[in-house]
Protein backbone atom coordinates (compact mmCIF):
# COMPACT_ATOMS: atom_id res chain seq x y z
CA UNK A 1 0.00 0.00 0.00
CA UNK A 2 1.43 3.37 -1.17
CA UNK A 3 2.03 6.01 1.86
CA UNK A 4 -0.97 8.75 1.24
CA UNK A 5 -3.40 5.16 1.60
CA UNK A 6 -1.36 4.11 4.75
CA UNK A 7 -1.93 7.59 6.20
CA UNK A 8 -5.52 7.63 5.47
CA UNK A 9 -6.28 4.54 7.19
CA UNK A 10 -4.12 5.93 10.23
CA UNK A 11 -6.15 8.91 10.17
CA UNK A 12 -9.62 6.08 10.04
CA UNK A 13 -8.37 4.57 12.69
CA UNK A 14 -7.87 7.72 15.06
CA UNK A 15 -11.53 9.45 13.43
CA UNK A 16 -13.21 6.52 14.07
CA UNK A 17 -12.45 6.41 17.62
CA UNK A 18 -13.01 9.96 18.55
CA UNK A 19 -16.64 9.04 16.57
CA UNK A 20 -17.63 6.45 18.74
CA UNK A 21 -15.69 8.24 22.19
CA UNK A 22 -18.04 11.46 21.02
CA UNK A 23 -21.59 9.33 21.02
CA UNK A 24 -21.06 7.41 24.16
CA UNK A 25 -20.21 11.38 25.56
CA UNK A 26 -23.17 12.08 24.46
CA UNK A 27 -24.94 10.14 26.91
CA UNK A 28 -22.22 9.59 29.54
CA UNK A 29 -21.25 13.49 29.56
CA UNK A 30 -19.85 12.58 33.58
CA UNK A 31 -17.42 9.82 31.91
CA UNK A 32 -13.99 11.19 32.89
CA UNK A 33 -11.91 8.07 31.40
CA UNK A 34 -13.71 8.43 28.08
CA UNK A 35 -13.09 12.10 28.23
CA UNK A 36 -9.24 11.90 28.59
CA UNK A 37 -9.82 8.91 25.87
CA UNK A 38 -11.51 11.39 23.83
CA UNK A 39 -9.26 14.33 23.94
CA UNK A 40 -6.18 11.78 23.83
CA UNK A 41 -7.36 10.94 20.25
CA UNK A 42 -8.33 14.71 19.39
CA UNK A 43 -4.82 15.51 19.75
CA UNK A 44 -3.25 12.52 17.98
CA UNK A 45 -6.07 12.79 15.41
CA UNK A 46 -4.82 16.97 14.98
CA UNK A 47 -1.45 15.62 14.52
CA UNK A 48 -1.97 13.33 11.87
CA UNK A 49 -3.91 15.36 9.76
CA UNK A 50 -1.92 18.11 9.65
CA UNK A 51 0.99 15.78 8.68
CA UNK A 52 -1.30 14.48 5.84
CA UNK A 53 -2.07 18.04 4.83
CA UNK A 54 1.19 18.86 4.31
CA UNK A 55 1.82 15.99 2.00
CA UNK A 56 -1.79 15.86 0.07
CA UNK A 57 -3.59 18.84 0.67
CA UNK A 58 -6.74 19.90 3.18
CA UNK A 59 -8.61 17.61 4.03
CA UNK A 60 -11.17 20.26 5.75
CA UNK A 61 -12.32 23.29 3.91
CA UNK A 62 -13.86 26.66 4.89
CA UNK A 63 -11.64 27.86 6.22
CA UNK A 64 -10.62 25.20 8.79
CA UNK A 65 -7.26 23.81 7.07
CA UNK A 66 -5.30 26.54 5.13
CA UNK A 67 -4.11 25.86 1.81
CA UNK A 68 -0.96 27.23 1.30
CA UNK A 69 0.57 28.73 -1.70
CA UNK A 70 -2.27 27.25 -4.36
CA UNK A 71 -5.54 26.24 -3.69
CA UNK A 72 -5.66 22.46 -3.13
CA UNK A 73 -8.91 21.85 -2.19
CA UNK A 74 -10.25 20.36 -5.47
CA UNK A 75 -7.62 18.21 -6.50
CA UNK A 76 -8.19 14.56 -6.99
CA UNK A 77 -8.66 11.57 -6.03
CA UNK A 78 -12.20 12.73 -3.82
CA UNK A 79 -12.96 10.07 -1.12
CA UNK A 80 -14.68 7.46 -3.77
CA UNK A 81 -11.50 7.86 -5.85
CA UNK A 82 -9.82 6.01 -3.95
CA UNK A 83 -10.04 1.74 -3.17
CA UNK A 84 -7.71 -0.17 -0.91
CA UNK A 85 -6.18 -3.23 -2.28
CA UNK A 86 -7.64 -6.97 -0.23
CA UNK A 87 -4.60 -7.13 1.01
CA UNK A 88 -4.01 -4.47 2.39
CA UNK B 1 -23.53 24.35 9.91
CA UNK B 2 -21.73 21.38 8.64
CA UNK B 3 -18.33 20.80 7.32
CA UNK B 4 -17.24 18.44 4.32
CA UNK B 5 -14.42 16.41 5.19
CA UNK B 6 -12.17 14.66 2.13
CA UNK B 7 -11.85 11.39 3.16
CA UNK B 8 -14.49 8.44 3.82
CA UNK B 9 -15.71 6.96 7.21
CA UNK B 10 -14.26 3.64 6.16
CA UNK B 11 -11.87 2.41 3.76
CA UNK B 12 -13.48 0.90 0.76
CA UNK B 13 -12.22 -2.24 -1.45
CA UNK B 14 -13.90 -3.47 -4.15
CA UNK B 15 -12.84 -6.76 -6.55
CA UNK B 16 -14.10 -5.33 -9.48
CA UNK B 17 -17.46 -4.25 -11.72
CA UNK B 18 -20.14 -5.99 -10.19
CA UNK B 19 -23.53 -4.30 -10.82
CA UNK B 20 -26.11 -6.91 -9.34
CA UNK B 21 -24.61 -6.31 -5.78
CA UNK B 22 -24.56 -2.45 -6.89
CA UNK B 23 -28.43 -3.10 -7.39
CA UNK B 24 -28.53 -4.29 -4.00
CA UNK B 25 -26.83 -2.30 -1.91
CA UNK B 26 -27.95 0.67 -3.24
CA UNK B 27 -31.10 0.30 -1.25
CA UNK B 28 -28.68 1.45 1.92
CA UNK B 29 -28.08 4.54 -0.20
CA UNK B 30 -32.18 5.69 -0.91
CA UNK B 31 -34.25 3.08 0.35
CA UNK B 32 -36.79 2.86 3.10
CA UNK B 33 -33.73 1.76 6.28
CA UNK B 34 -31.18 3.65 4.40
CA UNK B 35 -28.65 6.07 5.20
CA UNK B 36 -30.21 9.14 3.69
CA UNK B 37 -33.71 8.06 5.29
CA UNK B 38 -31.28 7.75 8.92
CA UNK B 39 -29.82 11.11 8.18
CA UNK B 40 -32.69 12.95 7.50
CA UNK B 41 -34.99 11.41 10.04
CA UNK B 42 -32.25 12.27 12.63
CA UNK B 43 -31.05 15.50 11.84
CA UNK B 44 -34.78 16.56 11.75
CA UNK B 45 -36.31 15.35 14.68
CA UNK B 46 -33.53 16.96 17.05
CA UNK B 47 -35.28 20.21 16.79
CA UNK B 48 -37.75 19.37 19.31
CA UNK B 49 -36.00 17.08 21.68
CA UNK B 50 -35.79 18.97 25.30
CA UNK B 51 -33.10 17.18 26.75
CA UNK B 52 -29.22 18.25 25.58
CA UNK B 53 -27.77 14.94 25.48
CA UNK B 54 -30.66 13.95 22.61
CA UNK B 55 -29.51 16.61 20.75
CA UNK B 56 -26.60 15.61 21.03
CA UNK B 57 -27.25 11.94 19.93
CA UNK B 58 -29.35 13.17 16.98
CA UNK B 59 -26.91 15.67 15.50
CA UNK B 60 -23.93 13.42 16.12
CA UNK B 61 -25.49 10.25 15.02
CA UNK B 62 -27.60 12.29 12.29
CA UNK B 63 -23.84 13.28 10.66
CA UNK B 64 -22.32 9.94 11.25
CA UNK B 65 -25.50 8.65 8.85
CA UNK B 66 -24.11 10.80 6.67
CA UNK B 67 -20.95 9.70 6.27
CA UNK B 68 -22.36 5.95 5.80
CA UNK B 69 -24.07 7.12 2.72
CA UNK B 70 -21.11 8.82 1.50
CA UNK B 71 -19.78 5.02 1.85
CA UNK B 72 -22.56 3.46 -0.15
CA UNK B 73 -22.31 5.44 -2.25
CA UNK B 74 -18.61 5.05 -2.91
CA UNK B 75 -19.52 1.18 -2.50
CA UNK B 76 -21.93 1.46 -5.76
CA UNK B 77 -19.48 3.72 -7.56
CA UNK B 78 -16.96 1.51 -7.80
CA UNK B 79 -19.29 -1.38 -8.53
CA UNK B 80 -20.89 -0.06 -11.53
CA UNK B 81 -18.44 2.46 -12.83
CA UNK B 82 -16.50 0.13 -15.22
CA UNK B 83 -19.22 -2.36 -15.70
CA UNK B 84 -20.69 -2.91 -19.49
CA UNK B 85 -23.74 -2.44 -20.68
CA UNK B 86 -24.02 -6.26 -21.40
CA UNK B 87 -22.88 -6.89 -17.40
CA UNK B 88 -25.45 -4.11 -16.74
CA UNK B 89 -28.39 -5.72 -18.58
CA UNK B 90 -27.53 -9.10 -17.44
CA UNK B 91 -27.23 -7.93 -13.86
CA UNK B 92 -30.96 -6.50 -14.23
CA UNK B 93 -30.04 -3.15 -13.87
CA UNK B 94 -30.65 -1.78 -17.45
CA UNK B 95 -33.95 0.24 -15.88
CA UNK B 96 -31.70 2.21 -13.53
CA UNK B 97 -29.42 2.77 -16.59
CA UNK B 98 -32.18 4.10 -18.48
CA UNK B 99 -32.60 7.11 -16.51
CA UNK B 100 -29.47 7.30 -14.58
CA UNK B 101 -26.66 5.77 -16.63
CA UNK B 102 -23.90 5.00 -13.99
CA UNK B 103 -24.54 8.18 -11.94
CA UNK B 104 -25.94 7.78 -7.92
CA UNK B 105 -29.85 8.25 -7.50
CA UNK B 106 -31.89 7.97 -4.16
CA UNK B 107 -33.48 4.42 -4.81
CA UNK B 108 -34.10 1.34 -2.96
CA UNK B 109 -33.60 -2.24 -4.37
CA UNK B 110 -36.50 -2.15 -6.62
CA UNK B 111 -35.83 1.46 -8.11
CA UNK B 112 -38.71 2.93 -6.10
CA UNK B 113 -37.24 6.58 -5.31
CA UNK B 114 -36.59 7.49 -2.01
CA UNK B 115 -39.62 9.20 -0.34
CA UNK B 116 -39.85 11.58 2.83
CA UNK B 117 -42.71 9.21 3.91
CA UNK B 118 -39.78 6.56 4.97
CA UNK B 119 -39.48 8.85 8.03
CA UNK B 120 -41.64 10.21 10.85
CA UNK B 121 -40.92 13.74 12.84
CA UNK B 122 -43.49 13.27 15.61
CA UNK B 123 -42.30 15.30 18.25
CA UNK B 124 -43.29 13.56 21.18
CA UNK B 125 -39.67 12.24 21.92
CA UNK B 126 -40.44 9.26 23.57
CA UNK B 127 -42.36 8.75 20.32
CA UNK B 128 -39.23 9.29 18.13
CA UNK B 129 -36.44 8.02 19.83
CA UNK B 130 -38.67 4.54 19.48
CA UNK B 131 -38.80 5.21 15.93
CA UNK B 132 -35.20 5.47 15.80
CA UNK B 133 -34.36 2.60 17.61
CA UNK B 134 -36.79 0.66 15.56
CA UNK B 135 -34.78 2.24 12.89
CA UNK B 136 -31.45 1.13 13.71
CA UNK B 137 -32.75 -2.83 13.55
CA UNK B 138 -34.11 -2.51 10.52
CA UNK B 139 -30.95 -0.90 8.86
CA UNK B 140 -29.24 -3.72 10.85
CA UNK B 141 -31.21 -6.26 9.46
CA UNK B 142 -30.83 -5.16 5.83
CA UNK B 143 -27.14 -4.79 6.09
CA UNK B 144 -27.38 -8.78 7.17
CA UNK B 145 -29.26 -9.48 4.44
CA UNK B 146 -26.57 -7.57 2.18
CA UNK B 147 -24.37 -9.46 3.51
CA UNK B 148 -25.78 -12.62 2.44
CA UNK B 149 -25.95 -11.14 -1.18
CA UNK B 150 -22.67 -10.21 -1.63
CA UNK B 151 -19.69 -12.52 -2.98
CA UNK B 152 -17.03 -9.51 -2.92
CA UNK B 153 -15.22 -10.23 0.15
CA UNK B 154 -14.35 -6.52 0.44
CA UNK B 155 -17.77 -5.27 -0.16
CA UNK B 156 -18.74 -7.17 2.54
CA UNK B 157 -15.88 -6.14 5.19
CA UNK B 158 -17.37 -2.70 4.18
CA UNK B 159 -20.82 -3.75 4.91
CA UNK B 160 -20.27 -5.33 8.24
CA UNK B 161 -18.28 -2.37 9.52
CA UNK B 162 -22.04 -0.46 8.69
CA UNK B 163 -23.95 -3.23 10.38
CA UNK B 164 -22.14 -2.54 13.44
CA UNK B 165 -22.51 1.02 13.83
CA UNK B 166 -25.81 0.41 13.94
CA UNK B 167 -25.60 -1.62 16.41
CA UNK B 168 -23.94 1.25 18.80
CA UNK B 169 -26.68 3.27 17.44
CA UNK B 170 -29.10 1.44 18.87
CA UNK B 171 -27.40 1.17 22.12
CA UNK B 172 -26.85 4.69 22.09
CA UNK B 173 -30.77 5.74 21.38
CA UNK B 174 -31.33 3.10 23.96
CA UNK B 175 -30.00 5.16 26.54
CA UNK B 176 -31.27 8.47 25.35
CA UNK B 177 -34.54 7.15 25.84
CA UNK B 178 -34.00 6.17 29.25
CA UNK B 179 -32.39 9.53 29.71
CA UNK B 180 -35.70 11.08 28.30
CA UNK B 181 -37.82 9.03 30.97
CA UNK B 182 -36.01 10.00 33.53
CA UNK B 183 -36.37 13.95 32.20
CA UNK B 184 -40.03 13.73 32.13
CA UNK B 185 -40.33 11.99 35.09
CA UNK B 186 -38.64 14.53 37.11
CA UNK B 187 -40.63 17.25 35.11
CA UNK B 188 -43.99 14.64 36.39
CA UNK B 189 -45.01 14.84 32.91
CA UNK B 190 -47.39 11.59 32.02
CA UNK B 191 -46.77 9.29 29.28
FE1 LIG C 1 -27.36 4.11 12.25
Amino acid sequence: MDQRRQDLLRIMELEFTAIDLNLFLDTHPQDQRALADYNAVAQELMRARMTYESRYGPLLNYGLSPSADTWRWIEEPWPWEITFDRED
Amino acid sequence: MWVYEKILEYPIRVSGPNPRLAKDIITQYGGPDGELAASLRYLTQRYSMPIPQAKGVLTDIGTEELAHMEVVASLVYNLIKDASIDEIIRAGLDAYYADHDRALYFVNAAGAPWTATYIQSKGDPIADIHEDMAAEQKARATYEYLIQLSDDPGVTDALRFLREREVVHFQRFGETLNLLHEHMERRRVFY
